[in-house]
């Protein structure tokens, strides 16, 4: 990439909301939307009319699939009462909300609006596992699929090609499940909050109640190395290395920066963004590395004139716990080879000198792929704003944050600096 | 016999044939597999079939054991589960394919680097392809 791209005009988050992560047999993408969408409402320091918001993107992947209705755009337009105003779905996978935060993004550089509604929704649960499997594997490219590649598969398979290019295994990845479970107890809005030792005490508990031999194990990894308790999914990703399924949405303000300050005296705007596309595993150079994200990392860090060091936080597509490695390297957080020993040495932790997933990731706080993108960058926005609560990163002058969203195999990928100024 | 769109569908009449076979840039002597029309590298359009070694070496695999309704409907399943992998044919190029000749349900017994040749399974419904796959050799 010869050239550093530039904004005509710098973008700023002034609100937004999330709904709670989950399987919900009560509620459907709508109410998850509105849920998302009044949080939002209420998070404008100064407050605003919604009657402002010149246009809305809404992230999307398959709800098609999962509920049989597609054409978002239009449904959640509707919903918050924005009609006959313009309304745009963005499909990238499991990025399709870090498009829809793209597209709003230039939408507001470009002139053309000065308030947008970034969004995102899926709703997952209604379908079985197999169902949901099957509805994912659509995002793998043609030849994967017809190989018998799922998901987890693909990832599984990167795994091993990671282990045999660093001597690694298992346990190295246990880590990275152990850390994100200790960050999730903070996260109110997690499908799983809680730390892998709660779920061991209730495992135990459980088993007493039924009268059942009461498991014991010595720790977390010989929890997670009990093929009962953590069996095998697509080795060599077992059950704890793999984000559940969830239903969820998401939502975000932004504004022209100039116009910031009638809604807020903190925000916090977008310094850099980038989005790269891939290939799939077959045509991938480096099994260890996805080269979209690679270039969308160079085109944020070129934009912001930032560098990896200066990232204070990021979030970062776990949607496997071998994918978390391999995206704190390729992000240039840490060096190819040495994520595992990072976050081994807890590096990557809450209190750590580079926090990664402080929400608790896609593995714990849930992964409702199209309301991810933006959830990530709410994260984010939390953060920098001091607003994460028991989860605030305890970093004095916390200024710069990051999030990266993957999409496929690899096929979508996105990167975004957050600054606060 | 060689005047096939550079194709997926070519691809797979090929594989039915037992062949592997793969699109050769004769500018620049790139080799894609699955064949491309166009070369990535130089760019020209007027590439030509080229039939590519069946042997190479395993790079990644994975054995599944939650499969998708497809594979599960084939009777694979948590007691059953399928390896499948990526393979690094000799002299370069990749290829993911199912993995066949390996214990599946005993992965750490499967090595990347190990040397693979290729078998081609016959459908098992009309009107599905020829599965590629490869075996220890």
């Amino acid at each position: 990439m010869s050239k550093a791209r530039k904004l005509n005009r710098n973008v700023c988050i002034v609100g937004g909301g999330m709904s709670r992560f989950g399987m919900f047999r009560d509620k459907n993408s709508k109410d998850l939307f509105a849920e998302a969408f009044l949080e939002m409402l209420c998070s404008v320091d100064k407050g605003f009319d919604p009657a402002e918001i010149d246009a809305l993107y809404v992230g999307n992947f398959s709800n098609d699939f999962f509920v049989h209705q597609a054409h978002w755009g239009p449904i959640v337009s509707d919903l918050i009462g924005h009609t006959p105003k313009p309304a745009t779905r963005t499909e990238g996978a499991c990025a399709s909300s870090a498009l829809a935060f793209r597209e709003g993004v230039l939408a507001i550089a470009s002139g053309m609006y000065d308030m947008v509604l970034v969004s995102g929704v899926e709703e997952m649960s209604k379908r079985t596992t197999e169902e949901v499997a099957e509805g994912l594997a659509l995002a793998t490219t043609p030849y994967e699929g017809k190989a018998g590649f799922t998901f987890p598969g693909v990832f599984g398979a990167v795994a091993t090609a990671y282990f045999a290019r660093y001597q690694s295994g298992r346990e190295h990845l246990m880590n990275v499940t152990i850390k994100s479970h200790e960050n999730a107890p903070h996260n109110p809005k997690a499908q799983f909050p809680m730390t892998i030792r709660d779920i061991m005490a209730s495992k135990a508990k459980s088993a007493e109640k039924k009268g059942k031999p009461v498991p014991e194990w010595s720790d977390e990894k010989a929890f997670l190395k009990d093929p009962k308790a953590n069996p095998s999914v697509a080795w060599p990703m077992h059950l704890y290395d793999c984000c559940p399924i969830s239903d969820g949405a998401s939502c975000l303000l932004l504004v022209g920066e100039e116009l910031a300050g009638r809604f807020t005296d903190a925000p916090i705007r977008v310094a850099g963004i980038g989005q790269g596309s891939g290939r799939g595993l077959h045509a991938s150079e480096d099994l260890t590395s996805f080269e979209a994200t690679r270039y969308a990392a160079q085109e944020a860090y070129g934009m912001s004139g930032l560098q990896p060091k200066d990232i204070q936080l990021s979030e970062v597509h776990d949607c496997f716990s071998i994918a978390e490695i391999l995206h704190i390297e390729d992000l240039g957080f840490f060096p190819p080879g040495d994520g595992v020993h990072a976050v081994a040495e807890g590096q990557t932790r809450l209190d750590g000198p580079m926090p990664i997933n402080t929400s608790g990731g896609l593995k714990c706080k849930g992964h409702p792929v199209g309301a991810t993108g933006v959830s990530q960058l709410y994260e984010v926005w939390k953060q920098l704003r001091g607003e994460a609560g028991p989860r605030q990163v305890p970093k004095k002058d916390l200024r710069i944050g990051a999030a990266h969203n993957l999409g496929g195999t690899g096929g979508t990928c996105t990167f975004t600096i957050l600054e606060r100024r | 016999m060689h005047n096939k769109p550079f194709s997926d569908i070519a691809f797979a009449e090929y594989l039915a044939q037992e062949k592997i076979m793969g699109s050769r840039c004769p500018q620049c002597g790139r080799v894609f597999v699955p064949p491309r029309p166009i070369c990535l590298e130089c760019g020209s359009s007027s590439l030509e079939w080229t039939e590519m070694p069946r042997k190479g070496t395993l790079a990644a695999f994975t054995c599944i054991t939650v499969p998708p309704p497809s594979m599960a409907a084939k009777g694979f399943g948590r007691d059953n589960p399928y390896c499948t992998g990526v393979v690094e044919l000799e002299g370069g190029g990749r290829l993911v394919a199912r993995i066949e000749g390996v214990q599946a349900d005993k992965p750490e017994t499967i090595r990347i680097g190990q040397p693979m040749e290729a078998i081609f399974m016959d459908p098992e419904k009309e009107g599905e392809d020829t599965i590629l796959a490869f075996r220890p050799s």
